[in-house]
């Protein structure tokens, strides 16, 4: 991982980072296998460059975007709280830029409604992508509302820990959307479409009782198989108190994104 | 029963033979050896735990871990009847051990999600059992394994006699709960539950056709000598 120039951004928590090993070795990305240490330990092969990620759809201006130029936007520090559906949570020190600065670049038309990602189908390089099983269908797509892309808590990420993204986070540029569950963040996206129909997302799409295409943060909400009330947060406490604590309405940011949601009921649009 | 086997073999040495030809006897050692053995994959994962060498989220994967042994042990008893039958191995003796080992492992895979996941938040873990089809269903396997290990000593056997056997049937009820168990509880379709659920499957399925191919085997056997 290379260092990256970076400076301090908005909406960084005054709580502890998670120790980098542990956001480094802990994921799911399925690209690489379904089990938590299987992204770090099988991505061995996979090539985050040269990277060309296209955006397309109702835009203006079509575009492609290499690494250099991804890295061109002025890059901030973001650290955000990171609460992944399985009830566990994480505080991660991103680096990256606001969407809204791309989307802006390539002009969304009036009639574009959603965003919709893309990551990359790379069988060769991603073992959880070859073979049998195959847990989800591939590429795994994700969406957010054109607003919710627009948010400036939303980020493109392309590092973590002042350096750029490890492999098994996401390389070279994912998705950050803090206040919604982690499968929201899309990882080493090759494409997004500016679109007037609410996308298919991959989760959704497998198990549409239990996750949604919203996916906001919600204690009140169980996932059917288990509450989403509390979570463990990784590294606190240790093994003999590992501390629950109690789950946050829009995972802390509801200052910040529940007017994004007035009117609608989050029990339904979960 | 092997659990009677397992008691004769150890009373023989005792007779006490002549110094000279007095033959170690490795049953019942091999048998402590086989629950020193089990129990590796959980201290050696405590040990991690406990010194902060798991990553993510630790306790989740001890829990994990100890479900995943507690299923094996379960197959790997009643896997002990098929093979004596089918390849003429008999490991009966080690059964008991592997059925005990089965209960230990649930019982500390509850006793993790209760005290180290759960923090003992009886609201939150009543309601999950109530509410949540996967953890009734691998509760109900802890409840209906109680009684299997409490008769699981010599005395007991003797005691219920015929009613012992009918009682340990329990157990396919237990393999198949527990491997779907497994099976809810992951996220996505993986071969893994799959493949355990096959295997219980197979294993109990193996008892309705039993007494069939038993009945086989031996008219077989009696043509042979009838030769």
């Amino acid at each position: 991982a290379a260092a990256l120039k970076t400076t301090p951004g908005p909406f960084t928590i005054d709580e502890e980072p998670t120790a980098k090993s542990d956001v480094t070795s802990y994921n799911n990305f399925y690209e690489f296998g379904t089990g938590k240490a299987d992204p770090s330990a099988n991505s061995g092969d996979f090539r985050p460059e040269p990277w060309t990620l296209e955006v397309d759809g109702l835009v203006g201006k079509p575009q492609k975007f290499d690494l250099d130029s991804l890295h061109a936007f002025p890059l901030e520090d973001r650290t955000y709280r990171m609460r992944c559906v399985e009830a566990w949570s994480m505080v991660i020190p991103w680096v990256g830029f606001p969407l809204a600065a791309l989307l802006d670049r390539v002009e969304p038309l009036g009639s574009a409604k959603y965003v919709a990602f893309e990551t990359v189908v790379r069988p060769e390089e991603m073992p959880g992508q070859r073979g049998l099983f195959q847990p989800l269908e591939w590429p795994y797509v994700e969406g957010l509302r054109l607003d919710e892309a627009r948010h400036p808590l939303t980020i493109l990420s392309v590092g973590l820990y002042g350096e750029t993204l490890p492999k098994q986070n996401g390389a070279p540029v994912r998705l950050v959307v803090p206040w919604k569950y982690g499968f929201k963040g899309i990882k080493s996206i090759v494409r997004m479409t500016l679109v007037e129909e609410e996308p298919v997302t991959s989760w959704s799409r497998l198990a549409p009782q239990e996750y949604g295409f919203y996916a906001n943060v919600n204690p009140e909400v169980d996932h059917p198989r288990w509450s989403q009330a509390s979570e463990t947060r990784v590294g606190e406490g240790g093994f003999f108190n590992a501390a629950r604590r109690p789950t946050l309405p829009f995972n802390g940011y509801a200052d910040e994104v529940a007017s994004l949601y007035a009117g609608m009921d989050l029990r339904k649009n979960y | 029963m092997a659990q009677v086997e397992a008691r004769s073999v150890q009373a023989k040495p005792a007779q006490g033979r002549t110094a000279r030809a007095k033959p170690w006897n490795w049953r019942p050692a091999s048998i402590w050896a086989l629950y020193a053995v089990g129990f590796v994959p959980a201290v050696w994962y405590f040990y991690l735990g406990a010194t902060g060498q798991i990553a993510g989220n630790a306790v989740k994967e001890f829990e994990h871990l100890l479900g995943i042994w507690a299923l094996r042990f379960l197959i790997a008893a009643l896997t002990v009847t098929p093979l004596r039958d089918l390849a003429g191995v008999n490991l009966l003796r080690y059964r008991r051990a592997l059925g005990l080992l089965a209960f230990w492992y649930v019982l500390m895979h509850f006793l993790t999600y209760m005290v180290l996941d759960q923090n003992l938040n009886l609201g939150t873990i009543l309601a999950d059992i109530a509410k949540r089809p996967f953890i009734t269903i691998g509760m109900a396997c802890l409840v209906l394994l109680i009684p299997l290990a409490a008769t699981s000593n010599a005395w007991s056997i003797r005691r219920l006699g015929p009613h012992w056997q009918r009682l340990h049937k329990l157990s396919y009820l237990i393999v198949l709960g527990a491997a779907t168990h497994f099976a809810m509880s992951v996220k996505v379709v993986t071969a893994e539950p799959f493949i355990y659920l096959l295997i219980a499957f197979v294993l109990v399925g193996y008892r309705a056709l039993r007494p069939r191919i038993m009945r086989w085997k031996k008219a077989r056997r009696l043509a042979e000598s009838a030769r």
